[in-house]
C-alpha cells in the first residue's frame, strides 16, 4: 500500500491523479446530468432509463467502483496537496493582492470540500434514501422505481430545493477552474488551441450546473409536474 | 513625494519579525524603488539606527537579486518589472506602501527583506544543464536550430532566477522556475538526450527542497519580471509524465575498462 | 624584480600551439590529489571551476552574491565577438586579432590579444553544445550583427540578453559539477584577502556575509574572476557590489597592478537624472546600427527634438568618422560626445546628453523590425525615463562602463605571485587603452574554458606545490588582519554615510580622471583622495555589527579600498604622458582633438608594485613588442 500511494509525495504525480480522476468525475457528471434531463420527457422514460441502470449489473459495479476509486483518490489526493501545499507557505503576507489568480481558482479546496458534504448527503437522500426512508416505497405503474416522483417529492422541499442550487453553484465554480486546470496538468496547453479550450470548459460547465439546476426550477415552476396515477406509499 | 512605508524587520533566520512604518519625505518620481529605499536607509544610518537589509545588484533588472513584494505583488504593481526597475512616478504622493520579503517555506528569511533562495540553485544542480565537457563540441553551425525553436527556447531562457513565481504563489510553487529551464532545453536539440532524466531529476528536487505543487492558478506568470508563460509548466507536466510512464528501473553497472 | 611575460617563441599563429605541447601535464589519477580556489562566478570564474572540475581537480568556489547566476556578466546585453566568418564578409582570425590590438590602441600584448582570437569560435561551438539560444536565421544557421570597432558582422547575440544567457550557460556547468560533487560552492561569502606561503599563494581569508565568520581556505592555486573596479566612479554601469577589494587586496599582498588608469567609458548610457541615483544603465551598443546620434547645431538649442529641423542638426559622429559613423569605438564615440556637450550642444535637462535617433530607421524599416531588435531596450529605456523612445529620441550620455586595467599577468594567467592566476576583467591582458564592443565576454570565457585549464595544470606539474593547511601561521595572520579591520570599520562613529563618502570619490575621478584627464586635475584629485580616505576614518558611520548579515559593513570594507586604490589609478594616468584609447590626456591630442599616443616612450604595460603603507608604488614596465601588427595612429574617418 505504501509504495502505491507513493504517487503522493510527488508533486507532479499527484497533480495527475487530481487530475484523471477530475475527468472521470466530470464525466460522470454530464452522464448524470443528461441522465437527469429525462425527467423533462415525463415519468414514462425517466424510470425507465433507471430501471435500465439499475439493470446493468455487473457493468454498473464497475461504473460505481471506478467512480467511488476516482473520488476516494481525488479527497485523499487533495487532502495530502492542501496539507504540503500549506507547509510550503508557513507565514503569509501581510498584504496580499492577487493580480491574476480568480476567486473560483483559489478556493478549490473549499469548493470541493462542500461539494464533497453534498455527494455524501446526496447520496444518502437518493441513492440510500436514508434521509428519506419514504422513497423506498415509490413505485409506477409498471411497479418499477418511480424516481421520477422521488425526484418531484424532493424538490418539493424547498429547503432541499436551495441546498441543491447553492451545491449546483459551488460546484459550477469548482469546474470553472478544474477543467482548465486539468488540462494543464496533463500537458495540453498549446496557444492555437487554448482559447477554444477555455470557452469549450466554460460551456460544458455552465451546461451542467445549468442543467442540474433546471431540475428543481422545472418541478418549482411546476413544468416538471407530478403524475396523478402515482401510487403514493406511506405519506 | 512623501511616502508612508511599512516595512518587515526581522533580525535574522531564529527571531520573529514584525511590520514597522516609517515616513519618508523628498522622495524623487525619478527615483527608483530601491533607490527609495537607499534613501530610507541613509536617513536610518545618519540617526545610527540600522538600514533595513535587502537583496539588489544590478539594477537594471537582470540580475534577479531584487526581491519584494510590494502592496502584496512580487517586484510591485507594474507587469513585466523587476523592482529594482520600478520608478517612483508610478506611485501617488501620500502612499502608504507594504514591504516584505518573499515568502515561502523553501525561502527562509535571512535578515529584514533578505531570503535564501539557494533551493533554486540546487534545482539547478541537480539537473538545469546538458552534460557537456569544455572542448570536444561541434562546430556551433553542425546544430541546426529553427528560428522559431530558437526564439522559442530564448522566451524560456531569459528567466532571471528572482524567485518570484514562488513569493506570488499561494502554494510556494517553484514550477514556473523548473518549467522555463526545462522548457528552454526541450525546445533545443541539444537537450534532447538528457530530456527524461532531467525532467525526473529537477522535479524530484524541487519536492524535496519544500516547494509546494502548481494549483494553476497562473499568479507566477503574472509577475514574473520576464513574462515566462505558464505553457512551460504543462510541457514540464508532459516531459515529465512520459518519462515516468517509460522509466526503466535503475541497475548498478560497473564502468568500462 | 624584470616582469617576465613568458610569450612563448616562435611565429605569432604558432605560439599557442606549441606552448600547449611544451606546457607539462598532470595525469589524470593526480588531478584529484590538486585543489584550486575560484573567486568570483561570472563568465571566467564560472567557466574556469566548471572546465577544472571537469578535468578532476577539487574546485572550491566563493561568490558574494546569493547565487552565482547574478554575477554581473549576466547584465552584459549585445553580444560575443568570433572569429567564425560565418557570414563571408572577410573576418578571419588575424582580423579580429588585428582590430583588437587597433581597437585597444596598441597597447595589449600580441600573443594574448592572437591567442584571444584562435580560440573565440571555440568559444561559440561550446555555448551552443550547452544550449544556449543564440539568434538564428530561418534557415537554423547562427545570425551575427555589426559592433562598434569592426568592419564585419562578427557578434552573437541572444536578443539583448547575451551576457545573461552565456553566464546561465557556464553556471550550469559549473552547478553540474556541484551535484557531482567536484566543486564545493560557498555563495555570501566574500573574499578578504590572499594568503601568501614561501612566495606562493596558498589560500584564501572569507568573511561568511551572514554570519560573520572568518574563515580560511588552503590550495594548491587560487584563481580571481573578480570583474572590474568602474565603481571607483561612485556611478558606473556595474552592478552596485562591484568591487576592486579582491584584487587591491592582491594587489597589497605582492600582485603588480597594471594600468589601472586603462578605464571604459561606454558612450550609450541613460543620462543621470538627479543627486539620488545609485547607478547609470546601459542602453546597448547594438542601438548604434540603427540609431544616429546627433545634437543641435547651435549652442543652447532648447527646441524639443522634433521640431528641429534636419539641417539645424549635428550628426557628429557621421561627420567626424565617416567610414564608421555612428559606429565608431567607444572611446572615440563617448569623447566626441562629451566634447560637443562641452561645447554647450547637449540636451536634456542637465545639458549632458546627445540624442540617439531612431526616426530614420523606423521609417526605412518600419516599427515591427525595430521592436523585434531592440524591443526590449526600449521598453527599459522608457521605465527609466518614462519616455517612448520610438516617437522621442533617446537621450544617452557616456558612463563608466569597463576597466581594461588589473592585476598584472603573464602568458599563463599568472600574476606576479606564483599559484595566483586572474582571469577576465580582473586582469589586465587583453583590450590594451581600449576594448571593443562584444569583445569581454570572449575574453571571459576565452580565459575560463579554454587558457587556464592548460596553464594551470602547467603550473601544478611544475611547481608541484607542497601541502600546506589553514593551520600555518600566514592563515593565523590574514584571519586577525582581517579580524583587525571588521573591527576598525565598525568602530567608525561618524556623521557621513559610507555611499556619501564614496559619491563624492566618485564625483572626484569622474572630474579629474574620467573621459578627460590633464596634469593639473590628476595632481589636484592626489592631493583630494587622501582627505577623503582621512574623512572616512574620521567621519564615516558604520552600524551594526559584524556577526551578522551587514550590508553596511560589507560596503564600507569595499569603499575603504576603492578609497586607497583611486589613489594608484591618478598616479598611473599621472604618469602616462600620452593619450590612448580610453586614457585621454587633454595635453596630448592632435589638431582635430583625437588622442596621441607616444609609442617612443610609453609602448609599455605600467605594472604597478605595491610597496607599503604610505609609500610610493614601485612602477615596473613590460614593454610592448609589436612583431606582427604595424603602430599606426589610429583611425576611423
Amino acid at each position: 500500500m505504501a509504495s502505491f500511494f507513493s504517487f503522493l509525495r510527488s508533486s507532479i504525480l499527484s497533480k495527475v491523479v487530481m487530475a484523471a480522476t477530475g475527468i472521470i468525475l466530470l464525466l460522470f457528471l454530464i452522464g448524470h446530468m443528461l441522465g437527469n434531463m429525462q425527467m423533462y420527457l415525463g415519468p414514462a422514460r425517466m424510470n425507465a432509463y433507471a430501471a435500465m441502470l439499475q439493470g446493468l449489473g455487473g457493468a454498473l459495479w464497475i461504473v460505481r467502483a471506478v467512480l467511488f476509486l476516482s473520488v476516494v483518490l481525488h479527497v485523499i489526493t487533495s487532502i495530502r496537496l492542501k496539507l504540503s501545499n500549506m507547509a510550503a507557505k508557513p507565514s503569509a503576507y501581510v498584504r496580499k493582492k492577487w493580480v491574476k489568480a480568480t476567486l473560483t481558482s483559489r478556493t478549490m479546496f473549499l469548493t470541493g470540500s462542500t461539494i464533497a458534504l453534498f455527494v455524501t448527503y446526496h447520496l444518502l437522500h437518493f441513492t440510500f434514501k436514508a434521509t428519506h426512508p419514504q422513497y423506498a416505497g415509490l413505485r409506477d405503474t409498471f411497479g418499477r422505481m418511480d424516481v421520477y416522483a422521488m425526484v418531484i417529492a424532493a424538490y418539493r422541499e424547498p429547503l432541499i430545493s436551495l441546498v441543491y442550487i447553492a451545491a449546483m453553484v459551488l460546484l459550477g465554480f469548482h469546474l470553472n477552474h478544474a477543467t482548465l486546470s486539468a488540462l494543464q496538468t496533463l500537458g495540453v496547453n498549446h496557444p492555437k488551441y487554448n482559447g477554444f479550450i477555455e470557452k469549450l470548459s466554460i460551456t460544458v460547465s455552465l451546461l451542467i450546473v445549468l442543467g442540474f439546476i433546471s431540475i428543481p426550477c422545472g418541478v418549482f415552476l411546476e413544468i416538471i409536474k407530478p403524475v396523478q396515477a402515482t401510487v403514493a406509499g406511506g405519506m | 513625494m512623501r511616502l508612508t512605508l511599512h516595512i518587515w524587520r526581522q533580525k535574522n533566520a531564529r527571531e520573529k519579525g514584525r511590520m514597522v512604518t516609517y515616513e519618508l519625505d523628498g522622495v524623487s518620481e525619478d527615483m527608483s524603488f530601491l533607490e527609495m529605499l537607499d534613501m530610507l536607509n541613509e536617513k536610518l544610518m545618519r540617526n545610527g539606527e540600522e538600514p533595513v537589509a535587502f537583496d539588489h545588484d544590478c539594477r537594471e533588472g537582470i540580475c534577479g537579486a531584487c526581491s519584494l513584494a510590494v502592496n502584496g505583488i512580487p517586484h510591485g504593481h507594474e507587469p513585466l518589472t523587476t523592482i529594482c526597475q520600478l520608478h517612483m512616478r508610478k506611485f501617488r504622493d501620500g502612499d502608504a506602501i507594504y514591504i516584505e520579503p518573499w515568502r515561502a517555506r523553501a525561502f527562509p528569511v535571512i535578515k529584514d527583506l533578505v531570503t535564501d533562495r539557494s533551493a533554486l540553485d540546487r534545482i539547478i544542480a541537480a539537473g538545469g544543464y546538458i552534460s557537456v565537457h569544455t572542448g570536444g563540441v561541434p562546430d556551433a553551425n553542425a546544430i541546426l536550430i529553427g528560428k522559431e525553436e530558437a526564439e522559442r527556447a530564448m522566451d524560456f531562457a531569459a528567466c532571471i532566477g528572482c524567485g518570484a513565481c514562488v513569493a506570488a504563489c499561494k502554494n510556494s510553487s517553484a514550477m514556473l522556475f523548473v518549467a522555463a529551464k526545462i522548457a528552454q532545453f526541450a525546445y533545443l536539440p541539444q537537450g534532447q538526450p538528457e530530456r527524461k532524466r532531467r525532467a525526473l531529476a529537477m522535479v524530484a528536487k524541487m519536492d524535496e527542497e519544500g516547494f509546494g505543487a502548481c494549483s494553476n492558478l497562473y499568479e507566477c506568470e503574472a509577475v514574473c519580471p520576464k513574462g515566462i508563460s505558464v505553457s512551460a509548466i504543462a510541457l514540464m507536466n508532459r516531459d515529465f509524465i512520459r518519462a515516468k510512464l517509460t522509466e526503466v528501473p535503475q541497475k548498478t553497472t560497473a564502468g568500462g575498462g | 624584480m624584470t616582469l617576465d611575460a613568458k610569450i612563448p617563441s616562435g611565429p605569432i599563429e604558432q605560439k599557442w600551439d606549441n606552448h600547449r605541447f611544451e606546457m607539462k601535464l598532470v595525469s589524470p589519477a593526480n588531478k584529484r590529489k590538486f585543489s584550486v580556489i575560484v573567486v568570483g562566478t561570472g563568465l571566467a570564474g564560472a567557466s574556469a571551476a566548471a572546465s577544472l572540475a571537469e578535468l578532476g581537480y577539487n574546485v572550491e568556489v566563493f561568490c558574494y552574491n546569493d547565487s552565482p547566476r547574478r554575477a554581473h556578466s549576466i547584465a552584459a546585453q549585445g553580444g560575443i565577438n568570433a572569429a567564425k566568418n560565418y557570414p563571408n564578409d572577410g573576418d578571419s582570425i588575424r582580423r579580429l586579432f588585428y582590430d583588437t590590438v587597433k581597437g585597444g590602441d596598441y597597447r595589449a600584448r600580441e600573443a594574448n590579444v592572437y591567442r584571444l582570437a584562435q580560440v573565440s569560435s571555440a568559444i561559440i561551438d561550446q555555448c551552443v553544445a550547452q544550449g544556449v539560444p543564440f539568434a538564428r536565421e530561418y534557415g537554423g544557421y547562427l545570425d551575427n550583427r555589426s559592433f562598434g570597432g569592426a568592419q564585419v558582422s562578427r557578434t552573437f547575440y541572444a536578443r539583448g540578453q547575451t551576457g545573461q544567457q552565456l553566464l546561465l550557460g557556464a553556471y550550469s556547468a559549473m552547478m553540474r559539477q556541484v551535484g557531482l560533487g567536484m566543486v564545493r560552492f560557498h555563495s555570501r561569502t566574500e573574499m578578504l584577502d590572499i594568503v601568501v606561503v614561501d612566495g606562493a599563494c596558498r589560500g584564501v581569508v572569507t568573511r561568511d556575509l551572514v554570519t560573520g565568520k572568518i574563515e580560511s581556505w588552503a590550495a594548491d592555486a587560487v584563481i580571481l574572476a573578480t570583474g572590474g573596479y568602474s565603481n571607483v566612479f561612485f556611478l558606473s554601469t556595474n552592478a552596485i557590489a562591484c568591487n576592486v577589494t579582491a584584487i587591491y587586496r592582491a594587489y597589497k599582498k605582492g600582485a603588480f597592478f597594471a594600468n589601472p588608469c586603462f578605464t571604459q567609458i561606454h558612450p550609450t548610457c541613460i543620462p543621470l537624472s538627479g543627486t539620488h541615483q545609485s547607478k547609470l544603465t546601459l542602453m546597448s551598443e547594438s542601438l548604434r546600427n540603427d540609431g544616429r546620434i546627433w545634437v543641435p547645431k547651435a549652442k543652447g538649442d532648447k527646441r524639443p527634438p522634433n521640431e528641429i529641423p534636419e539641417d539645424e542638426r549635428d550628426y557628429y559622429l557621421e561627420r567626424m568618422y565617416p567610414s564608421y559613423g555612428n559606429l565608431a569605438p567607444r572611446d572615440i564615440s563617448s569623447r566626441a560626445a562629451k566634447r560637443v556637450c562641452d561645447e554647450g550642444r547637449g540636451v536634456g535637462p542637465t545639458g549632458y546628453g546627445v540624442y540617439l535617433d531612431f526616426a530614420e530607421s523606423i521609417r526605412r524599416l518600419g516599427r515591427a523590425v525595430i521592436e523585434e531588435r531592440y524591443g526590449n531596450l526600449f521598453e527599459m529605456y522608457e521605465r527609466i525615463t518614462g519616455e517612448n523612445p520610438y516617437e522621442v529620441p533617446m537621450r544617452i550620455y557616456p558612463a563608466a562602463h569597463y576597466t581594461m586595467g588589473g592585476l598584472w599577468v603573464d602568458y599563463n594567467l599568472m600574476s606576479t605571485v606564483p599559484g595566483l592566476h586572474v582571469l577576465g576583467e580582473a586582469n589586465f591582458s587583453d583590450h590594451g587603452a581600449n576594448r571593443l564592443g562584444a569583445s569581454a565576454l570572449m575574453q571571459g570565457l576565452a580565459d575560463g574554458y579554454f587558457i587556464i585549464p592548460y596553464t594551470l595544470s602547467h603550473y601544478f606539474a611544475t611547481a608541484k606545490p607542497a601541502k600546506v593547511t589553514t593551520d600555518h601561521a600566514e592563515f593565523r595572520r590574514a584571519e586577525s588582519e582581517a579580524h583587525e579591520r571588521i573591527r576598525k570599520l565598525l568602530a567608525l562613529k561618524g556623521k557621513r554615510t559610507v555611499a556619501d563618502i564614496h559619491r563624492e570619490l566618485g564625483s572626484v575621478m569622474w572630474e579629474y580622471c574620467g573621459m578627460g584627464r590633464n596634469e593639473q586635475g590628476l595632481k589636484k584629485a592626489l592631493e583630494i583622495i587622501p582627505t577623503l580616505r582621512e574623512e572616512f576614518w574620521n567621519n564615516a558611520i558604520v552600524v551594526g555589527s559584524g556577526d551578522e548579515l551587514n550590508p553596511a559593513l560589507e560596503r564600507a570594507g569595499r569603499v575603504a579600498d576603492f578609497l586607497e586604490f583611486a589613489e594608484l589609478m591618478c598616479l598611473d594616468a599621472l604618469h602616462r604622458n600620452e593619450s590612448c584609447g580610453g586614457h585621454f590626456r587633454e595635453e596630448y591630442q592632435t589638431e582635430d582633438g583625437e588622442a596621441k599616443r607616444n609609442d617612443e616612450e610609453y609602448a609599455y604595460v605600467a605594472a604597478w608594485e605595491y610597496a607599503g603603507e604610505g609609500k610610493s608604488p614601485i612602477l615596473h614596465r613590460e614593454p610592448l613588442e609589436f612583431e606582427t601588427v604595424k603602430l599606426q595612429t589610429r583611425s576611423y574617418k
